[in-house]
Parts: C-alpha cells; sequence; structure tokens
C-alpha cells in the first residue's frame, strides 16, 4: 500500500530534470543573458580566440585573392574530378546549418520546450554556416563576379538559366534558405533587441540597439501579431529546410555517376544534415556555457536530448549507406557493384573506413548515459561526427569520380595546399562570427527564457 | 480641455504579475474603456483579446505572399522555357513542369516569408523609433518583469483622474501620467 519515493536514479526522476534550473525570476534571466553582452568586459579568452580566428580569416582572404588572380587551377581538381574540396565543403557547410533552423522551427511546432535556450545561437550557426558554403559555389566558377549568370535577369544575350539543372534548383533553394534563416532570426531577436536598448548604459550601445529593434515596444497587440508571423514563418520554415539538402543531394542524385543515381540520396542527405547539424551545436554550446556561466539554461537535458538526436539521425545515416550497398548488389548493376567495391578496396578505402568509424561505430556510445551525461565525452563525440560527416562528403564526391565507367575515364584526386587552406578559412570565418555573435547579440532568447519561467511558475502552481 | 489632452497620451498603470494585469485589462474592457493598450516583457495568452484586439491579416497576407511566389516562380520558369527561348531538344516538352516544381516551391516559401516578415512589421508600423510610453522612465522595465496597462486619452470614457483612480483600485502599483512631447 506504501507509496515509495522512485529511486534517485529511475526515469521518473529523470523526465522531471529541468530545462531551466530553479529559482529564476524574469529579472535574473534577463540580467544574465544580457550581462554577457552589455557589462561583461572582453576577456583575455575571447580576444585570443577572436584574435587568432581573424588571423585565420585573413587566410581564406589570401586563399580567395590567389584563387582569383590564377583560377582554379591551384587547387587539385583536374579532368575527371571537377568537383573537390569546393562541394566537399559546401556540402557539410549547408548541412550543418540545418540543425538551427530544426531547432528553432521543428522543435518550435512540436511544443518542445528545450529548444528555448539553444535556438538563437543554433540559429546563428545557421546563418554563419550558409555563409561558408555559399562561398564555395560562388569561388569554384573561379570568376566568381559571374555569378549573376545564374540568375533569371534578361540579358543582352536573350538566354535564360536551364531550370530543369539541379545546380539551378541549388541556387534559388541556398539563398531562399539564407535569405528566410535571416528573416526568422531576426524576428526571433526583436524583442531582445529592444530588452538590451532598455538595460543599455552606454550611449553608442542605445543608439545601436535602439535602431535595431526598430522601436519595439512590448505592445500586447504587436506580440500577437509577432506570435502569429513567428509560427508561420516556423511553418514555412519546417519544409524548406528539408527541400535544401533534397535539393543539394539532387546535384548528386539527378546524375547518372554510379554511386550518385540513387533515390535513398536526398532522406539520407537531410539526415546527415541534421547529425552534423547537431554536433556542430553541441561543440559549440559545451565551451559557450562553460565560458559564460550558462550552465543553469542550457542544463544536462539540453545536452542530454541533443545527444539522443544524434544517436537517431546517426542511425538513419547508417542506414542509408547500408542501402546503398544493399542496392549497388541487389540491381546488379555491374558499375553500381565496382563501385561498392572501389569504396572497400579502392584507393580511398581508409577515407571510407574512418568514415563509418566516425560515423556510424563511435556514435554507438551515445547509447550509454554515462556518455550522454559526459560533457567532455559528448564535446569529443561532436568533434568525431564533424570529421565523420566530411569524410562521407568526400567520399561520395571523389570515389564516384574518380571510378567511372570507363577505365580511360579513371583518376586520382589529391587536394593542395590551397584547397586545406580554403577549407580551414572558412572554419576561422565561421569562428570569428560566432565570436562576434557571442559578445554582440544575446546567445540565448531572453524574452523566451521568461515565457519560460512564467511558464515553470505555473507549472508549480499547479502541483 | 482640448488643448490639455492633446499632449497627455494616457495613463499607465505598473502590475507586478501577469495575472493582475490579465485580470485588469479584462475589468477595464468591463468598465467600457475601448482604447486600451498592454505592455508585457513576454507574450500572455488571451491578453491581446483582453484589450480588445480580435483579428490580425498576417496569416491572410502570408497566404498572399506564398501563392504570389508560387505563381512567380513557375511563371518565370514557363516563360523562360516556353515563349521567350524555347528549345526543342529531341521534342520533348517545352513545358516540362516536373522539373519546375524544386524554383516553384522555394520561391513560394520564399514570397510567404517575405511578406510575413514585413507584413507584421508593417502591421505593427514598425519601425517607429518614437512613442509617448518610452517618455515614462519606468516603462524600461516593460521589457524586464514588470507589466504595465495604458488607458489612452483618446478614450472617450477618459478621464485623468478617474482613471487614475481605476487603475489604482486594480492593485496597479504606480500609476503614471504617459505625456505626449513630440
Amino acid at each position: 500500500m506504501s507509496v515509495t519515493q522512485p529511486p534517485l536514479r529511475s526515469p521518473e526522476i529523470r523526465r522531471l530534470e529541468p530545462v531551466l534550473e530553479p529559482g529564476h525570476t524574469y529579472a535574473s534571466v534577463t540580467d544574465k543573458i544580457a550581462a554577457v553582452v552589455l557589462t561583461r568586459p572582453l576577456g583575455i579568452g575571447w580576444l585570443a580566440g577572436f584574435t587568432l580566428a581573424f588571423l585565420v580569416v585573413m587566410l581564406l582572404f589570401i586563399s580567395i585573392a590567389w584563387l582569383v588572380i590564377k583560377g582554379v587551377g591551384i587547387w587539385g581538381i583536374n579532368i575527371p574530378i571537377g568537383w573537390g574540396f569546393a562541394i566537399v565543403n559546401f556540402v557539410w557547410w549547408i548541412g550543418i546549418g540545418h540543425a538551427g533552423t530544426l531547432i528553432s522551427a521543428i522543435l518550435y511546432l512540436l511544443n518542445q520546450k528545450w529548444r528555448t535556450s539553444i535556438n538563437r545561437f543554433a540559429e546563428a550557426m545557421t546563418l554563419f554556416a550558409v555563409a561558408c558554403a555559399g562561398l564555395f559555389p560562388l569561388i569554384h566558377t573561379g570568376r566568381p563576379w559571374m555569378a549573376y549568370y545564374m540568375f533569371p535577369y534578361p540579358s543582352t544575350m536573350g538566354i535564360w538559366p536551364q531550370f530543369r539543372s539541379p545546380l539551378i534548383w541549388d541556387v534559388f533553394a541556398v539563398s531562399t534558405y539564407g535569405t528566410v534563416s535571416l528573416m526568422f532570426w531576426f524576428v526571433g531577436l526583436l524583442p531582445d533587441l529592444a530588452t538590451l536598448r532598455d538595460r543599455a548604459k552606454k550611449r553608442y550601445q542605445q543608439v545601436i540597439y535602439g535602431i535595431l529593434s526598430m522601436g519595439w515596444r512590448n505592445s500586447a497587440r504587436h506580440w500577437h501579431r509577432y506570435q502569429s508571423a513567428y509560427l508561420l514563418l516556423a511553418g514555412l520554415a519546417t519544409p524548406l529546410v528539408l527541400s535544401v539538402h533534397t535539393v543539394v543531394s539532387f546535384d548528386f542524385a539527378v546524375a547518372i555517376v554510379p554511386g550518385w543515381h540513387t533515390t535513398i540520396f536526398p532522406p539520407y542527405f537531410v539526415a546527415g544534415a541534421i547529425y552534423s547539424g547537431f554536433a556542430m551545436v553541441l561543440t559549440l554550446a559545451i565551451p559557450l556555457r562553460k565560458a559564460y556561466g550558462l550552465e543553469d539554461f542550457i542544463t544536462m537535458r539540453h545536452l542530454d536530448n541533443m545527444a539522443k538526436v544524434m544517436l537517431a539521425t546517426g542511425l538513419i545515416v547508417a542506414y542509408g549507406y547500408f542501402v546503398e550497398f544493399f542496392m549497388a548488389f541487389y540491381s546488379g548493376n555491374k558499375f553500381d557493384v565496382f563501385l561498392a567495391n572501389q569504396r572497400l578496396h579502392g584507393p580511398y578505402s581508409h577515407f571510407y573506413f574512418a568514415l563509418i568509424l566516425c560515423n556510424i561505430l563511435t556514435p554507438q556510445l551515445l547509447w550509454f548515459e554515462k556518455v550522454r551525461r559526459n560533457v567532455l565525452a559528448l564535446f569529443l563525440m561532436s568533434l568525431v561526427i564533424n570529421t565523420g560527416m566530411w569524410l562521407e562528403r568526400f567520399v561520395i564526391v571523389v570515389i564516384s569520380l574518380t571510378r567511372d565507367f570507363m577505365p580511360s575515364a579513371w583518376g586520382r584526386y589529391s587536394p593542395t595546399f590551397w584547397d586545406y587552406s580554403t577549407f580551414i578559412g572558412t572554419l576561422g570565418l565561421f569562428v570569428m562570427l560566432i565570436f562576434l555573435f557571442v559578445r554582440g547579440l544575446p546567445a540565448i532568447a531572453i524574452a523566451e527564457m521568461r515565457e519560460l519561467v512564467h511558464e515553470s511558475h505555473g507549472e508549480k502552481g499547479h502541483e | 480641455m482640448m488643448e490639455h489632452s492633446s499632449h497627455l497620451h494616457g495613463i499607465l498603470g505598473e502590475f507586478e504579475t501577469p495575472e493582475q494585469l490579465l485580470t485588469a485589462a479584462k475589468k477595464a474592457r468591463a468598465a467600457g474603456y475601448k482604447h486600451l493598450e498592454a505592455y508585457i516583457p513576454f507574450p500572455i495568452e488571451g491578453l491581446a483579446q483582453a484589450i480588445g484586439f480580435r483579428w490580425t491579416a498576417v496569416p491572410l497576407i502570408t497566404l498572399i505572399g506564398g501563392i504570389g511566389g508560387g505563381l512567380t516562380g513557375f511563371g518565370l520558369q514557363y516563360w523562360c522555357s516556353a515563349i521567350s527561348y524555347p528549345l526543342n531538344i529531341a521534342g520533348r516538352p517545352l513545358n516540362s513542369w516536373p522539373a519546375f516544381i524544386p524554383v516553384t516551391f522555394e520561391l513560394t516559401v520564399l514570397g510567404a516569408s517575405i511578406f510575413a516578415v514585413v507584413g507584421m512589421l508593417a502591421l505593427n508600423k514598425l519601425p517607429q523609433p518614437y512613442h509617448p510610453v518610452f517618455n515614462v522612465e519606468r516603462f524600461a522595465r516593460a521589457s524586464t518583469d514588470r507589466f504595465f496597462l495604458c488607458i489612452e486619452a483618446r478614450d472617450p470614457k477618459f478621464n485623468l483622474a478617474e482613471s487614475a483612480r481605476f487603475l489604482q483600485e486594480l492593485s496597479a502599483q504606480h500609476v503614471t501620467e504617459v505625456k505626449d512631447e513630440a
């Protein structure tokens, strides 16, 4: 008859673990998040990190300048491997962006409360990742100033883009994605910019946040329209994010090259995108919460949930790899069978095995709660998965292009210094933008945190 | 009397909890006030309705933007491929509509999103750098932890002394006049 307390580590207790540590008020969450931007002095860690990232961005500028001077011949691409690092990096970066939209839009529609403290910087991550991604198609033409040829404009030549080509779909998908992500992010920021304006003590801060907040005054009517627009944007961003990596996968799947021409590509590209995106969110969230003492807001529950999403999407990706092999042998198409064997035994097989290790084997550790609750292990895991997803794109692009139908058309690919410097340069650009973002804008959505405080008080009231 | 009210925007009552504000808003509405506005640090369910706000055009504007974007997307591709520069490639159809779907879809989303955001801002009359409520010093807390109800001077039932007393009776902690200095 006696009702016993559930043991401490039982699932009942775990489910109650808060998305926000108890004891916070409207003012305390506002203070804590706004202080990172408004009052906290620049630490040595921030300055050192920013300087390093800035230097790497200089490397990017030098690489692009050299590319413009010499042309794409400075890269390792050749015939038949016309697509090298540029496409690998493009697909990798755009995939990383997907987690931001997933967190801010899909989890919003599903009413997942735990998204609140991570959505803002995940959206920022999306924007910066899309900026890095967009750079590659632009510069891989070798003449980036001609990029406007891709858009349908009335030219004196009287011709139009080929709308039946996935490369043109890509232009529309990525530019729409970038624009919608930017608007979604800005709309989310609007009330927080007003909060910063109201709390700013220094004149320049008042002016900057005053202009950016557009005179937002927290009117109930404004909030009503705001919520309506935000919900609609979330509903629009959800199919959009699924379409973007689908269209990216069409770049491959519509071609007849063995290893690319498969129907599994769209779903498995989308799953892979979310997989790598969540890994990148963890890579950023773990140092961020530590550096700015935000453990109350980004709790173990968030890290645990993200680890579970990674585990789930990682299994979908593993299924994708399996289906690729299965279909190659099931179809009996000799080019597909040959390519599958090339992945296992060809000149780039070590990339393939490294990919399996990073993307399929290591993440299985996430089944264990001990690993999901070990912050350092999660951080390392996120780096492993990011590496694995980069390798996946390398395997897809390079192995297929080096081994297509005719032995006379086979080739080899080895990246040059400039391939690496451009890629590392975009990593620097990404990190630098993140550094600027955490000090210039609230990294956690303040108004949504206040709402969360309100709701958690409400929950207490019902007990 | 007219001279006086042209400089007075309204009267602002400050509340400590969202529940107090919601009750106050409902009572003010019941008392016959029509021009009410609430200022709150986060959206509160039912408050917009309580101050007499019924319908927002944002979804309709978004729908129009989406339809417009989609038609533009398909129309663009159809016109370019079938009218402006038709290319006969082995007799394949010029209006190859399945291949036009991705761009049509993307432009539908783009059109709807831009209309949603711009429509929301336009209906809210933003950007608007100046508003009389900003003259009240304590109003800065509307973006942190205080909940404000404003009875506007243009309300036919508005009377400075009476409305102030009304707000105080509704447990408003501070009641302040909002002056329009523009």
